[in-house]
């Protein structure tokens, strides 16, 4: 041996978030455990990302997530590939590529990590996109399981009566739902246990999301895209609040200790959409080399968002509103207010968007909130237009002469 | 003190020297297929025309989509911020850009001095730039030099209806098919690229007075085009190709 491996860099070190190994554990473990569901006589529910999924940990079912798949699928930048795919199946190209990668993926059982194992149910919350519908309707027919739709009305301005009377009664169908598929009666004493999990879960999360607030910000919004997975996935179990309270400890430390996620921090930015999940590093490198951190995003914290709603001793009550009223179900108007919140929270000098191809109702009114913003707060603005997953709609240096412009004017003052 | 822009463009590469604060030379090539090289050529041929040594330039600044491969510059700054630059020092009253290049389009909204409020940038797609420009020369056998002359004695502008080069190429191809007149066809090609660009423009909400810059500001049929769209008289320099290089040897001078 000649012992030429590089030493690792110290500065580089000192930087890396150290939980980042326990949640790659607690990852792994869940899709093992997901896997190996059929062996084990466990039940397999499919469920939007915006789904309830808390009745679904109350009846022991493992919820299994093709959007957080999808977003695998994008970092290991085999998006194109199976989006490419799904074209062939017939499916166009103007179609979310997490519907298109997670589609293509199941008869061939495709992806980083062989495929998504076989569900028994599937789940589908409309908060989030109208896409789901079609989507889960289309997996459905395929896998031959039951299919449930629960349907959270729009909520431009606040939340009325006739809503939560409409919503609270499906989450009532969708417990007998589950009931008939898995054959057992739902334990309510549970359910509440497991409400009051996934309130401090998401309270946790939002306290981790906070810590970037102080100066300099002990983690960005590319970390919180990666330790979003365990809210989206594992909300309600102690899983998710046993990691958050060890990550929190962890980002306390690190601003105690002065450790930054960007070496020079200078400018903070705020960040709007979906990751683009196969250009995190470059992203995150690009902006770093301008001493920007994206200190904030408006969707990891999307799942901490509407907390203000639900009531943690009443959670089957007030889980309508809270699972009705969140970022992507909400008017434009009351977007551009989120955003604004954030900014001043979070001091951000500036505002990055992603116009994402694939996410239709996370784009649509980016131009108004961009207006908005420029006027209320008057920061720059910079748009991005890319794909979430399909990596064919990333144009390199177009992006990286507005993102060298956008720094430019920030810099200028 | 002498300082040097250098603007690598997607077709062709510009130079301009700045001393004191005036403009002492410019130079334009072709960038061909190698960005590097053309940056090296620019260089060598204003160095000789303008009978400069090259020890005597005291700070280089490149810009335009082949900015970083210009290993010799000091530093790179984006387009945007050179044409805005380049624009104050041809017009100091101007408060916006509009610049179409070879591959790209932006519009550019500046303050007193010159400095960039706001920008926008067509997403990444060749239509309504130069390049969409060339393509529709080719398929119509006319040298893209007449085409602004050409289009100004259209009596009956053609509808280009497709945003997108290929299909847009596909509709001029039947038109001449159909005996349409090639300058109403060219007169329909410059509507279609003014629309495009004053929506972008429009959305960025353009401040008086406006400049055009960039190579196809040379085109009269684009310019009119874009008045007519947005509603605004709009002034073009004879140094329209060169403001990214000039703006980018100003620059230089303040680094």
């Amino acid at each position: 041996m000649t012992g030429n491996s590089q030493a690792p860099d110290p500065e580089k070190e000192k930087r890396k978030i150290k939980s980042v190994k326990k949640m790659k554990e607690i990852m792994t473990n869940y899709y093992m455990e997901a896997k190996t569901a059929e062996q084990t006589g466990k039940k397999v529910a499919w469920i939007t990302s915006g789904g309830p999924v808390e009745p679904l940990i109350v009846m022991d079912i493992i919820p299994v997530y093709p959007e957080n798949h999808g977003a695998m699928i994008g970092a290991s930048k085999m998006g194109g590939a199976l989006c490419e795919k799904s074209e062939e199946m017939g499916y166009s190209r103007d179609l979310c590529s997490y519907a298109r990668a997670d589609i293509a993926c199941a008869p061939v059982n495709g992806g980083p990590i062989g495929g998504l194992p076989r569900p028994d149910m599937l789940v589908c919350c409309n908060n989030i996109c109208g896409t789901v519908l079609k989507w889960y309707e289309v997996q459905a027919r395929y896998f031959n399981v039951p299919l449930f739709i629960l349907d959270t009305p729009f909520s431009h301005t606040g939340f009325s009566d006739e809503a939560r009377k409409y919503v609270r009664k499906q989450v009532d169908e969708y417990i007998d739902f589950l009931e008939m598929v898995c054959g057992k009666k739902c334990d309510y004493d549970r359910m509440a246990e497991v409400g009051k999990l996934s309130v401090q879960g998401q309270r946790l999360w939002q306290a981790v999301l906070d810590t970037a607030a102080h100066k300099p910000a002990p983690m960005s919004a590319f970390d919180a895209f990666f330790h979003l997975a365990l809210i989206v996935t594992l909300r309600g179990t102690s899983v998710v609040v046993d990691y958050y309270t060890e990550l929190l400890a962890e980002m306390k430390e690190r601003t105690a200790s002065g450790i930054s996620a960007v070496p020079n921090e200078k400018y903070r930015l705020l960040w709007d959409n979906l990751p683009i999940w196969y250009r995190t590093k470059w992203l995150s490198e690009k902006f770093a080399a301008h001493d920007a951190c994206l200190v904030a995003d408006t969707y990891t914290s999307a799942w901490c968002g509407s907390l203000k709603y639900i009531n943690e001793n009443d959670f089957l009550g007030t889980m309508a509103e809270g699972y009705s009223r969140i970022y992507l179900n909400i008017g434009v108007d009351e977007m551009a207010e989120t955003v604004m919140e954030m900014i001043d929270k979070y001091d951000a000098d500036g505002l990055v968007m992603h116009s994402n191809r694939s996410c239709k109702p996370y784009s649509l009114g980016q131009y108004d909130i961009q207006r908005i913003v420029q006027e209320k707060r008057k920061i720059p603005t910079l748009m991005i237009e890319a794909d979430m997953v399909d990596e064919r709609s990333f144009a390199e240096s177009q992006i990286e002469t507005r993102i060298d412009a956008f720094m430019e004017v920030l810099k200028a003052g | 003190m002498i300082t040097l822009g250098i603007d690598v463009g997607s077709i062709t590469a510009k130079a301009a020297l700045v001393k004191d604060g005036k403009l002492l030379s410019t130079a334009v090539i072709i960038t061909g297929y190698n960005a590097r090289n053309a940056g090296e050529s620019v260089f060598g041929k204003i160095l000789s025309e303008a009978g400069i040594e090259r020890s005597e330039i005291g700070g280089i600044v490149a810009t335009g989509y082949g900015r970083n491969s210009v290993t010799f510059a000091g530093k790179s700054i984006t387009e945007i911020t050179c044409h805005a630059a380049g624009a104050h020092f041809l017009n100091p009253a101007v408060r916006s850009v509009i610049d179409i290049g070879g591959q790209d389009s932006k519009a550019i909204v500046m303050d007193e001095a010159g400095k960039v409020r706001d920008f926008a940038m067509n997403d990444k797609c060749a239509a309504g730039t130069g390049r969409f420009l060339e393509v529709m020369a080719r398929a119509l056998e006319v040298d893209i030099n007449d085409f602004g002359k050409m289009s100004l004695e259209a009596d009956n502008p053609a509808r280009i209806s497709s945003l997108c080069t290929v299909f847009a190429e596909s509709e001029v191809i039947s038109l001449i098919a159909k005996g349409e007149k090639r300058k109403n066809i060219i007169a329909g090609i410059h509507e279609s690229i003014g629309s495009r660009v004053a929506a972008m423009a429009g959305r960025l909400g353009l401040t008086s007075p406006v400049m055009m810059t960039g190579g196809v500001a040379k085109n009269i049929g684009v310019v009119k085009a874009l008045e007519g769209k947005t509603g605004k008289p709009i002034e073009v320099s004879e140094m329209a190709q060169l403001t990214g290089a000039i703006g980018a040897a100003l620059i230089a001078m303040t680094l």
